[in-house]
């Protein structure tokens, strides 16, 4: 009888539906996407801080102030939390900085859109967290251990954003004409960069295929899509705000709703570098990187010098 | 409700716009600080003292008696009947400057809440040993990284030796009461800034020693901020908070 190989161990536990250990055999390539999904995951969530940063000083009450600065830092703590998910599969965090600053590293695509109103915060959280909410929640059940435990923290999180966000909406959609006006206008403005959020169509998306036999994704691009349509609109209803998509249509034969082309060419122009925001959201990353480095030098340079004096006491005695 | 004193109102918007304009220049460093933990960390100040000014805005509004709420306080004065010290408003320059300013300010904030801890006035008494835990903690942030950042290399001594020097001129307000300080002291209400002004100065001496740094030279102080009298800094920080509510004011957000 032939031995299984690695191979099969791994794919066996994985369709036990249990979950792959940091130390556990792993395929290179499984051990890669995994690097390249969490990294950029966690990029997206530092990224992401910038685009509603932009309201805090602006934020029209101080209770929206402290809900938004509190909203902001918690993607800080997503962050952190995912590049530890990545450490434990042998790459360091500074390595995954890098790699962001440079431009060899990918970050959600939806935060090279800029923030032009309060509104803006109110769809953000509304839309682009619902979005995530729809790829995060499959992603707690996803095989890697890590990963997976990490995201069930955010989940919890991010469901929070979202009502909040939501809320926001709400608040202005019932205001005054002025407020009604710049709701719609911010949902206008964030409805398609939302939807592109799920990536490309199923048939042209490089690596959905073996993700979702690794089970590290679980729903395609476009079934993720599909749903977060069919959850959002009604919430459009509700607002009495108007979904910009001409085509968007309740279909009874699929109990879905039907709903128009994404912009292609703009999303992989974005991707590539040519949003309204990519430059100035890269350009504000590395200046806090570059500015920081005295203060992390001095960090090190202090502890070293604390970690000497302490053997020297200890010799001393 | 308690016959509070002339003044006390103003006493406490001195308490709430210190809290408020410092909790606003920090919250500008969300999402550019040196490293993600420190990030957080200085985020959660912002946060602690935008609560605070929240609490203490809304009272102030109590006493004052004419409906007044912690936004309309926040959002509709303007420059001159802001009473924050002028220190807080200074702006964020480089990460260090921004620990020095908070230093300078935490000390002081740290011993102000301790005295007002025996305040007369229940309603203060119990915001300021709320508000104590969270400073005693600011406090200890601030301290570390004075002297993590003094002592750790030869280009980061120098700049947090030039901050220091910068600011110093506004770290004299801090503890030299005015006849408000004075008055609200006499109605068992208000802190005793000539109990603090010690130790404060002791507490600052022994920072900047561990940290090697110097104290400056500089002797003469800069005055005016409790008075609503600022620095040319402070009305563009309100410009900017402010800007939604004035453009479309009395709705709701």
């Amino acid at each position: 009888m032939q031995a299984r190989s690695l191979e099969q161990d791994f794919q066996a536990i994985i369709d036990a539906e249990q979950k792959i250990e940091p130390k556990d055999w792993m395929p290179d390539q499984y051990r890669k996407t995994l690097i390249r999904q969490i990294s950029q995951h966690a990029h997206s969530e530092i990224v992401g801080m910038l685009p509603e940063g932009n309201w805090i000083t602006r934020a029209p009450s101080l209770r929206r102030k402290v809900a938004l600065l509190a909203k902001v830092q918690d993607e800080a703590g997503h962050g952190l939390y995912l590049y530890a998910a990545a450490e434990t599969l042998g790459v360091d965090r500074e390595t995954l900085i890098q790699e962001l600053l440079n431009g060899r590293a990918k970050y959600s695509s939806v935060f090279n859109y800029p923030t032009l109103t309060w509104a803006d915060i109110g769809a953000i959280g509304w839309l682009v967290d619902g979005a995530a909410i729809m790829n995060q929640v499959a992603l707690c059940r996803t095989s890697y251990g890590p990963y997976a435990r990490a995201m069930v923290r955010i989940c919890k999180e991010e469901s929070f954003h979202q009502r909040q966000g939501y809320e926001i909406m709400l608040t202005l959609a019932k205001g005054s004409p002025e407020q009604k006006a710049m709701a719609q206008d911010a949902l206008n403005r964030w409805w398609w960069p939302a939807l592109m959020m799920f990536g490309p169509n199923d048939k042209e998306s490089a690596h959905t295929e073996q993700s979702m036999r690794w089970r590290i994704k679980r729903f395609t691009n476009d079934e993720l899509r599909q749903k977060f349509v069919d959850m959002t609109v009604p919430q459009a209803d509700f607002l009495g705000l108007t979904v910009p998509d001409p085509a968007l249509k309740w279909n009874e034969a699929r109990g879905s709703y039907d709903f128009g082309e994404i912009n292609w060419e703009e999303f992989w122009n974005v991707v590539k570098g040519n949003g309204p925001c990519n430059l100035q959201r890269m350009k504000a990353r590395r200046k806090a990187h570059e500015e920081g480095a005295w203060v992390r030098e001095a960090a090190m340079a202090y502890a070293e010098k604390r970690k000497q004096r302490a053997e020297r006491i200890e010799q001393r005695a | 409700m308690t016959q509070f004193p002339d003044g006390y109102f103003n006493y406490l918007l001195r308490l709430g716009d210190n809290a408020l304009i410092l909790g606003q220049r920090l919250s500008k460093w969300c999402g550019h600080g040196p490293v993600l933990e420190q990030d957080i960390a200085l985020t959660n100040i912002a946060l602690d003292l935008v609560g605070q000014a929240r609490s203490v805005l809304a009272y102030a509004g109590e006493i004052e008696g004419r409906g007044r709420s912690e936004d309309d306080l926040a959002y509709f004065r303007n420059a001159q009947e802001f009473y924050n010290v002028l220190l807080v408003e200074q702006p964020n320059e480089h990460w260090g400057h921004t620990i020095v300013r908070q230093f300078l300010f935490d000390a002081f904030h740290y011993y102000l809440l301790q005295e007002l801890t025996h305040s007369q006035d229940a309603q203060l008494k119990a915001m300021a040993e709320k508000s104590l835990k969270e400073v005693t903690y600011h406090l200890r942030f601030s301290s570390e990284w004075m002297i993590r950042l003094g002592d750790g290399t030869d280009l980061s001594h120098q700049k947090m030796q030039d901050a220091i020097n910068e600011l110093w001129m506004y770290s004299g307000e801090l503890c030299t009461p005015d006849a408000l300080d004075t008055a609200m002291l006499e109605a068992d209400l208000g802190a005793n800034l000539q109990r603090i002004k010690p130790l404060y100065d002791s507490k600052v001496a022994e920072v900047l020693r561990e940290a090697t740094l110097s104290t400056p030279a500089q002797t003469w102080m800069q005055q005016g901020g409790k008075q609503g009298r600022h620095t040319e800094y402070l009305d563009y920080i309100l410009a900017e908070m402010q800007q939604v509510q004035r453009a479309m004011p009395g709705l709701n957000w």
